[in-house]
């Protein structure tokens, strides 16, 4: 059996820790390799390791069979190894033609860009690969899912015969994701070989030929999908049991603590997005907001918690008026928000975590006396909660910008769920986290819902709405196309709701079919 | 369903034409008030169209009535700005640029009625002004495009100017100044480079630091060596006008742009160049890919660092030709803290065209025009004093830095240090 790529015994210490320890693996020609493992286990660092980014203290890369040493990007790319990062690295305000060609530009008379010969390459490309894209569109117009097929055009542009794809369905839709798997069939008939970095179960076992699992900087061992059931990967790779499925009783819902009515929202851009939409929360019980990104559930959210105006409609919480409230004054009326950009709305990155653990209340007792901070308080209210919450940090003092995405997280629900709730509002929680973090997460959740709070998860994953809904509105085009019972629901029946088809009313021709 | 779905202007779309239809009126209104009613029936305003001395051939001055020129451009105003309430106009720039229009215009012919305003000579020293601005500009263009911020062409502006007298004084030879202006500009860049690349120091501490030891120097050199009355070392002449044969015969356009100094033109001739390098070759390329999103052209083997030194050390070259504008490309001489601002007001031309070399060309003229107006009013003594008017290059570049005007976005990653 021939290995077009071979890694053997790599090693690489960051300082404090081992990133990589002596990871070995192999790539069969035309083959998919899965590299499954959670958030912080060293997948990327390995990856980073073949692509010439980092270099590592220890160990060899063969290319088949022959030994070579890869110092930089160049290096991987003459050697035939390509990657798509996790992180598009694509330049949005330039042209696709001008992304691709980057590096490696052809020229007339030796001096001026040829565009012309790159986009006439590119289109050769995605005749040949089924990668559909016009070359001279910009990347900030193109949807995310296009933009990968910039990305795999682009390695593919410099004749990489091993691809290697970094979380490359953490940003997709459902339907993204099908796509993907079915260019990535493409390429391994058209002779390439790949490697696919996930953190999803189901995925590898229905992409890969090979799965091997990674898990804190080791290899823990190498399984054949055949094989493989989600809960065996779940704990290889999180090295115990894994709840794949949130055990949960019954809701007892009681009074309502959220009651929209009549919402009326714009986006950012003054378009309206949130176009009538009323529905409640009661307390002890989950309301899941499913729907396809982009459908106003973002915009719902920001004018539930303040950070957009409402144009018309109410928002009561608790029988009082909170629509326009700023938000502050939301907070304190008992709504915890895990904001969908956690980056963006969550944290301060460039402040430690013991500041981010108490930024909605930084100007109370205890965490101030009048103007003045009071360390000691902050100090063991950081300690007591990345204790209570399992963040896994060196200690306190670091910037949340260093802990890894799952982490992130944690401190965003530790700070939120730590404070009096009678509202959650949580959208995306579990985007890009790894399977360990997503099972803690639900379970604070469902948590939450037993104390007596209202609960409003916003997701685009469906498996993750049927996990913890208790009713379920599905939006479309900013508005509720239903709110039903959870135990009623099927996949199938919210996947035709969330293309915007009622199911009752297919047989109306004149229904719009947007899919 | 409520009708709310129906496509319709966005309310801040609506805000904005009224807005500007309103200031149109207003202004309309201002011309009335202020020109209007102080502008005499049947007198005359002269515009020159010839400038004494230059080669282009004679053509007959632009003679208007007065009132009634006044009154016209006021009316456009109203008219545009009635239209603009009444329907709406795509363009911005077109409402502002006939609003910019007409209020000068009505300004001119009321300031020069019953005397002669010679437009030819403000529409040549307008390019001229505008050489040291542009060449700041585009210091500023070619570094920030590789996501390097450079505030200190003011300073390096000034050692330059310095250097070029000096050594065009000493060498006899003012090409030999000039090369030593440039040279020096790329040196003082290079060391910025050096501070905020290799060490990462802040790029605006950084820029401040070039700008405060700039004016240090040359003023230290300039009161030690320069003032003595011999004028060895500070007294190199100018360059000569070169005109361009045929070209320069042209009426208005021919002094205006074919007879000037090589200053002049090699600024001219770096506009265009660099509009070239930036969008049609691979180191243009590479360059905004750097300034927009570093990573990604590393990732694909771009050397980020090599073209951050690279890019900021050209910008120096060229803000060392703008040094030596001041001194062997004016006057002959230096004299302390002689630039003036320019170089700032070069950071707002930057800004004002968007990162463009046009752009920031284009912009710099506009400076360069309130410039060149402020100084052909003092000859006309008219009714404003001259305070004010030496205000005028710095008021448009308050205005424009507003972002009144359309707004600017700057390179992605612009002013921030890359980390692999």
């Amino acid at each position: 059996m021939t290995h077009v790529l071979e890694l053997q015994g790599i090693t690489k210490r960051f300082p404090g820790v081992i990133a990589n320890d002596q990871v070995s693996i192999a790539l069969r020609e035309g083959k998919i390799l899965a590299l499954l493992g959670e958030n912080g286990a060293g997948k990327t660092t390995l990856m980073n390791i073949l692509y010439g980014l980092y270099k590592p203290d220890e160990g060899q890369i063969l290319v088949r069979g022959k030994a070579v040493d890869i110092q930089d990007p160049n290096d991987a790319i003459k050697n035939g190894i390509g990657m798509v990062h996790q992180h598009f690295m694509l330049v949005p305000v330039m042209t696709v033609t001008e992304n691709v060609m980057l590096g490696v530009e052809p020229t007339k008379n030796g001096v001026f860009l040829d565009q012309a010969k790159v986009a006439r390459r590119i289109r050769e490309i995605s005749d040949q690969y089924g990668l559909e894209v016009d070359p001279f569109a910009y990347i900030k117009d193109l949807p995310v899912g296009i933009q990968q097929r910039v990305e795999i055009i682009k390695v593919l542009y410099r004749q990489a015969d091993i691809l290697i794809l970094d979380e490359p369905t953490a940003v997709l839709t459902p339907q993204e994701v099908d796509g993907l798997f079915k260019i990535l069939q493409t390429l391994i008939e058209k002779g390439k070989s790949i490697i696919f970095i996930t953190h999803k179960l189901k995925e590898v076992m229905h992409a890969a030929d090979d799965i091997t699992v990674i898990r804190l900087g080791k290899v823990v061992g190498s399984i054949d999908p055949k094989d493989a059931t989600p809960e065996k990967l779940a704990t290889m790779m999180v090295g115990r049991d894994v709840n794949l499925v949130v055990d949960k009783k019954p809701a007892q819902p009681k009074e309502a603590a959220l009651v929209v009515d009549d919402l009326f929202v714009r986006d950012e851009n003054e378009n309206p997005a949130v176009r009538g939409v009323s529905f409640e929360v009661r307390k002890g019980e989950v309301l899941g907001v499913a729907g396809v990104q982009g459908n106003g559930q973002t915009e719902l959210v920001y004018a539930l918690t303040g950070l957009l105006p409402v144009e018309e409609g109410k928002i009561q919480l608790l029988g009082q008026p909170i629509h326009n409230a700023n938000p502050r004054t939301i907070l304190e009326r008992g709504v915890s928000h895990v904001p969908e950009d956690r980056q963006r709305h969550g944290l301060i990155l460039s402040f430690p975590i013991h500041d981010n653990l108490m930024l909605c209340t930084y100007y109370k007792s205890p965490f101030a006396r009048g103007v003045v901070l009071q360390e000691k308080a902050i100090f063991s209210n950081a300690e007591e909660l990345v204790e209570q919450y399992d963040v896994r940090t060196p200690n306190i003092y670091v910037n949340v910008g260093t802990l890894s995405g799952g982490n992130q997280q944690k401190v965003i629900i530790a700070r939120e769920l730590s404070r009096p709730t009678e509202l959650l509002i949580a959208a995306q929680p579990t985007r890009g986290l790894d399977v360990g973090s997503i099972e803690y997460i639900h379970k604070q959740i469902i948590k939450k819902r037993d104390d007596g709070a209202g609960v409003m998860v916003v997701s685009s994953e469906l498996d993750e709405i049927l996990a913890l809904s208790d009713r379920i509105a599905v939006m479309y085009k900013g508005r509720i196309m239903e709110i039903l019972d959870a135990k009623k629901a099927s996949k199938e029946y919210l996947g035709l709701l969330m293309a915007g088809i009622h199911p009752s009313e297919t047989s109306n021709p004149q229904q719009e079919i947007n899919l | 369903m409520t009708n709310s779905t129906v496509a319709h202007k966005s309310a801040s779309e609506k805000r904005k034409q009224i807005a500007y239809g309103l200031t149109l009126l207003v202004v309309g209104f201002l011309i009335y008030l202020f020109f209007g009613r102080n502008t005499e029936a049947g007198v005359v305003t002269t515009f020159g169209l010839n400038l004494a001395g230059s080669q282009a051939l004679k053509i007959p001055d632009l003679v208007v009535p007065a009132q009634t020129t006044v009154y016209m451009m006021m009316a456009l105003v109203v008219f545009v700005g009635a239209y603009q309430l009444a329907r709406g106009v795509r363009s911005t720039g077109l409402l502002l640029g006939i609003l910019a229009f007409a209020f000068i215009f009505a300004f001119l012919t009321w300031a020069a009625q019953a005397k002669s305003f010679n437009l030819a000579g403000m529409l040549s020293s307008m390019l001229v002004r505008a050489t040291p601005i542009a060449l700041a500009a585009l210091c500023g263009v070619i570094s920030e495009r590789s996501a390097v911020i450079n505030i200190g062409a003011e300073g390096i502006m000034l050692i330059s100017a310095q250097v070029a007298v000096v050594v065009g004084t000493l060498t006899k030879n003012l090409y030999a100044g000039l090369l030593a202006a440039i040279l020096i500009g790329g040196v003082v860049a290079a060391l910025h480079a050096f501070l905020v690349i290799r060490f990462k120091v802040d790029q605006i501490v950084s820029g401040v630091a070039i700008n405060i030891f700039g004016a240090g120097i040359t003023s230290f050199i300039s009161s030690r060596f320069l003032q003595s009355g011999t004028n060895t070392l500070n007294n190199s002449g100018t360059f000569p006008i070169i005109s361009i044969p045929i070209l320069s015969k042209i009426p208005v356009l021919g002094p205006m742009l074919f007879e000037n100094n090589i200053v002049v033109y090699l600024m001219v001739l770096v506009v265009v160049a660099m509009h070239i390098v930036l969008f049609y070759t691979p180191w243009g390329l590479r360059t905004r890919a750097v300034g927009e999103h570093p990573k990604a052209a590393d990732t694909l083997g771009v050397n980020v660092y090599l073209i951050r030194y690279v890019n900021v050390i050209i910008g120096g070259l060229i803000a060392g030709l703008g040094g030596a504008y001041f001194t062997i490309g004016s006057v002959g001489r230096f004299d302390e803290t002689m630039t003036a601002g320019k170089g700032f007001i070069g950071l707002a031309a930057m800004i004002f065209g968007k990162w463009n070399p046009f752009g920031a060309f284009a912009s710099s003229m506009l400076f360069g025009f309130a410039d060149s107006l402020q100084v052909k009013l003092q000859i006309l003594r008219i009714s404003i004093p001259s305070e004010f008017l030496l205000m005028a290059p710095y008021i448009v570049t308050m205005i424009v830095l507003t972002g009144i005007i359309g707004r600017a976005i700057p390179p992605a990653a612009d002013g921030q240090p890359y980390e692999k």
